[in-house]
């Protein structure tokens, strides 16, 4: 349910290390929000294209990627045609598909893991800060996990709700929904404190 | 439950964690139907509000950062199976990046009123939504190229916004009067 998008690969584009696409791709954004001319922009566009090309993504998952992109950018392409004319719809929409299918190209890309650890080893000048950034890869765990005793919570209060058949209130759903994730985490808390840890 | 004055510190981290997950569900889950509406509506964006007014401030903020990076690093947690960095490039947002000053300022609201009732808590999320809009708008200006058109647009989304405040105010206010102690811990303690 949670793995994500990652395809995995052996191209040059998924070998080269997590924390340099996404200094990459950061750089690659602020670049696109500078430029104001639709040519660079649109080139910018076709060599984002090229590397889908040369990380061999699967049809499919260029399908997911279009069809996001295809419904995002006919809205925002009409919306600001009427709004702000036919240029600033145009130089608003090539930023759109640049900026979005780079993003996703690192999302497929890259594991989830090596997004982690590189995140990891960038915070680590942070760390005369009070930043611990070895304590990452077990938030993401300890959130995944959480999610997952969540979905289930949600479903059984759903459930609850339908029986006493107050399945269209908000308050019926939500407020024991609330109440359980709030003892979930007490729960957690206890056994976090059991291992020690949070008190270092 | 048992220690309300000087929670441990793997109290605070579990709320923040499983509050995280609290908003990552709230777009999992299908969409509520709202009053008589046969529509289900996306009700992800009620979570940050829930996340300040419910746990305060600073875990609220730290629960929507960590919810954010956790859709960044590309779990497609966002209502709708969204997710990756992508969602950090498209025109709308700053209002997701806005999220996080939303859960600040309701929580800040919240832990400085003295007795937190549903008064306070439409104040707080109300303060919290337009938090979130001080953000998100000048986003979308800079990616149109244009403030006045960027707020403009973003009216659409007042009147469905206006209802998830009320929504998110109602839960929050049975919420503190199921757990009374959840207002007295914020704020108040030391160390």
């Amino acid at each position: 349910m949670l793995g994500g998008w990652y395809e995995p690969g052996s191209s040059p584009l998924h070998r080269t290390p997590a924390g340099w696409k996404l200094l990459a791709l950061l750089g690659l954004a602020a670049v696109v929000f500078v430029l104001r001319s639709p040519g660079w922009l649109g080139g910018i566009c076709a060599a984002v294209v090229l590397g889908y090309a040369l990380a061999r993504i699967s049809p499919r998952s260029c399908l997911r990627v279009a069809r996001t992109l295809g419904v995002l950018v006919a809205f925002m392409f009409a919306l600001q045609w009427w709004l702000l004319g036919l240029d600033a719809a145009v130089l608003v929409c090539l930023r759109i598909v640049a900026a979005l299918t780079a993003a996703n190209l690192f999302t497929i890309t890259t594991r989830v893991d090596d997004v982690v650890s590189a995140v990891e080893r960038g915070l680590r000048p942070l760390r005369r800060f009070g930043v611990r950034p070895d304590r990452l890869g077990l938030l993401v765990g300890l959130t995944l996990q959480s999610v997952t005793v969540l979905s289930k919570i949600a479903a059984e209060v759903r459930e609850a709700a339908k029986a006493r058949g107050a399945q269209r209130s908000v308050i019926a759903f939500a407020v024991p929904f609330l109440i359980r994730t709030l003892r979930h985490a007490d729960e957690l808390g206890e056994a976090l404190a059991a291992r020690g840890e949070g008190d270092r | 439950m048992s220690e309300p004055r000087s929670p441990l510190p793997a109290v605070d981290l579990a709320r923040t964690v499983v509050f995280a997950a609290f908003i990552a569900v709230l777009g999992i889950f299908p969409g509520i139907y709202v009053g008589g509406s046969s529509v289900p509506i996306v009700i992800q964006n009620a979570g940050p509000l829930l996340a300040g007014s419910i746990l305060g401030a600073r875990r609220g903020a730290a629960s929507v950062v960590l919810f954010l990076g956790l859709v960044a690093i590309g779990l497609p947690l966002l209502s709708g199976g969204r997710g990756g960095i992508a969602s950090f490039s498209v025109p709308s947002s700053g209002f997701l990046i806005g999220w996080v000053l939303s859960a600040l300022v309701a929580g800040l609201i919240v832990s400085r009123a003295r007795r937190v009732g549903l008064p306070v808590l439409l104040l707080a999320n109300a303060a919290g939504l337009v938090a979130d809009y001080l953000i998100g708008i000048p986003f979308l200006g800079v990616y149109i190229g244009d403030l006045p058109a960027a707020a403009l647009q973003s009216l659409i989304f007042v009147p469905g916004d206006a209802v998830k405040v009320v929504a998110a105010s109602l839960i929050a206010a049975v919420v503190h009067r199921a757990l009374p102690d959840l207002s007295a811990r914020p704020a108040t303690r030391t160390g």
